[in-house]
């Protein structure tokens, strides 16, 4: 064997090391941290702390019930704003009329997806907050609906075309309009892969801290009302990670550990179903 | 007749949607803009490189976090892109498809991951860990560079960029994977008919096809870190000080905001916030168009 093979046997073996040392690095802080959340956070966990309040430092038995209703509350109201626009806009850029057009909506729900989410809670602030003179769950839900909405539409566009273009053709040929092919034949052959969508983009929206902060603000009460201050996990989460209280750094493990487990249950759930509407 | 009028009004509702995603970002823009306005308006300049920040007596400078922003990002992309390249070159060359089928979807989880719960976690396990064990044989080792002089107190930009790059790792992964995979197979069974070892067919055949991709990337990953809030709020420290030492506390421009914006007490101070959000923004808008138009023109090529 010369001496070159040899080398460049040598280099390709550190090649293919460098490539997998690389992977366990990467996986290393998952496994960590995932690892962190159990340990720290399940101690804290109980009925009393999916129900209650949460009570002064010291005093047992609090909990996050309010956050975790304020949290849904936020996300529902979220969705209700984006959905429709996302998923009808990703329509648009599957049905490949005025492909100019189609390209700058693409790039914009691209670009929006790369805004930093403190910049859209500046803006929910701006237009929601300001005007009603109080921070708002509303204002929360518009700023987190900004966030879903590229996921909506991307992920909307990738399944709608995913739909053969025969099953089109053929309710077309059969004399349906526009609208009832896309309603009756197109969607339904695309409705788990909809569904995908709006569970990722539920997951994402649901952990998103930064935008909340001086939009629905948090609260230590039970918050039904949309147009005042509501209470939200991700907040309970941040405020209480950096209080002095062992207390609440028990808690806010928990409540992380809930929030981890509700997000990756998301993720692993869209991408069940999209492996299986794929077969 | 009234399938006719009935496509018609479906056809505008979809345009109508299509169009809110557009004027969503022109709207960001626009507000955030108007809102920024007041603390550029008596000069951009002073408000960028001043290096005072004291909303007491209405001194907005933003250097201190526009360059801690900038060094976190730039210790982020130093740890995140070989490990970004090296995962991505195992999915796509290395690993059989079965293997990296299983492994992906760990790699997206980390993306999954809330910013508050890698905050949570730098707090109490990251930081302590760079100040008992990293810290001390950084600066054992390195300490003579200026960079990893003083002492590591646990927060601060190394800690910071080090989430950060966790955080970024993968976004940049699932981009340069696609990248790859975009290139033509050809490409590479031509380097292998002459000969070349996996290495060399990366090397010589794989890379160079999808350079500007692998950039868009990068560029992609350096618009993430740059945005990034709750994370590095919680373990950069939170003061107003430009230091060479990366285990010194600082702070960044999306920190500012998410500490002080909702204790804001004068219109002024307000603005100044603002305009440390229209900074990010612009920055992450042109890095983020520019990314795409980079990856796109990978992917056009290929098809």
């Amino acid at each position: 064997m010369t001496a070159g093979l040899r080398r460049r046997r040598w280099t390709n073996r550190l090649f293919l090391a460098a490539c997998t040392a690389t992977v366990a690095i990467v996986l290393l802080p998952l496994g960590a941290v995932l690892f962190t959340l159990v340990r720290e956070g399940v101690s804290a966990l109980g009925p009393a702390f999916f129900l209650n309040l949460p009570r002064p430092v010291g005093e047992p038995g609090g909990g996050v019930g309010h956050a975790l209703v304020g949290t849904l509350i936020l996300v529902a109201g979220a969705l209700v704003m984006a959905a429709p626009v996302g998923i009808l806009a990703g329509v648009f850029l599957a049905s490949d009329r005025a492909p100019r057009a189609a390209a700058v909506v693409r790039l914009s729900a691209d670009v929006l997806s790369g805004v930093p989410s403190i910049v859209v809670g500046i803006f929910a602030y701006a237009v929601l907050v300001v005007p009603l003179r109080q921070f708002s769950g509303l204002a929360g839900s518009l700023a987190l609906a900004v966030l879903m909405l590229p996921t909506l539409t991307r992920t909307t566009e990738e399944v709608v075309r995913m739909v053969p273009w025969t099953l089109t053709e053929a309710a077309v040929a059969l004399g349906a309009p526009r609208w009832r092919t896309m309603l009756r034949v197109v969607l339904p052959a695309a409705g788990r892969g909809v569904a995908a969508g709006v569970i990722v983009a539920v997951a994402r929206g649901a952990g998103e801290t930064a935008p909340l902060m001086f939009t629905a603000f948090g609260s230590q009460f039970w918050t039904l009302d949309p147009t005042g201050p509501m209470a939200a996990l991700p907040l309970v989460i941040f405020n209480y990670a950096i209080s002095p209280y062992d207390d609440w750094h028990a808690q806010a493990w928990a409540a992380a550990l809930v929030l981890t487990a509700l997000v990756l249950a998301g993720n692993l759930v869209s991408r069940a179903v999209i492996r299986r509407s794929a077969q | 007749m009234t399938g006719r009028r009935a496509d018609d009004a479906y056809r505008a509702t979809l345009i109508v949607a299509a169009a809110a995603v557009v004027l969503t970002l022109a709207g960001i823009a626009l507000v955030v803009g108007r809102m920024a306005w007041p603390a550029l308006l008596d000069g951009p300049w002073s408000f960028l490189v001043g290096r005072t920040w004291n909303p007491v007596t209405n001194t907005f400078g933003a250097l201190p976090a526009l360059y801690g922003t900038l060094l976190t990002s730039a210790v982020a992309l130093a740890i995140a892109v070989p490990l970004s390249f090296g995962v991505a070159l195992f999915l796509t060359e290395v690993a059989p498809r079965r293997l990296a089928d299983a492994i992906a979807p760990l790699i997206d989880l980390l993306a999954a991951i809330p910013s508050v719960i890698y905050g949570l976690w730098g707090i109490f396990v990251l930081a302590p860990l760079m100040r008992e064990h990293v810290g001390p044989v950084l600066k054992a080792t390195l300490g003579w560079l200026p960079l990893f002089a003083g002492e590591p107190i646990g927060v601060g930009y190394l800690t910071a960029g080090v989430i950060l790059a966790i955080m970024i790792t993968p976004v940049i992964t699932s981009v340069a994977r696609e990248v790859l995979e975009a290139v033509p197979r050809t490409q590479r069974e031509a380097a292998i008919g002459l000969g070349a070892t996996p290495w060399e067919v990366v090397r010589g055949a794989v890379f160079p096809a999808a350079r500007s991709g692998l950039v868009g990337a990068v560029v992609l990953g350096l618009g993430r870190a740059l945005g990034e809030t709750m994370a590095v709020t919680m373990v950069i420290g939170n003061r107003f000080d430009i230091s060479a030492s990366l285990f010194a506390p600082g702070y960044t421009l999306a920190a500012v905001i998410a500490n002080e914006f909702s204790e804001a007490f004068s219109p002024e101070y307000l603005a100044a916030l603002a305009g440390l959000g229209m900074v990010l923004l612009g920055t992450t808008l042109l890095l983020n168009a520019g990314a795409r138009l980079l990856v796109a023109r990978v992917r056009a090529g290929a098809a």
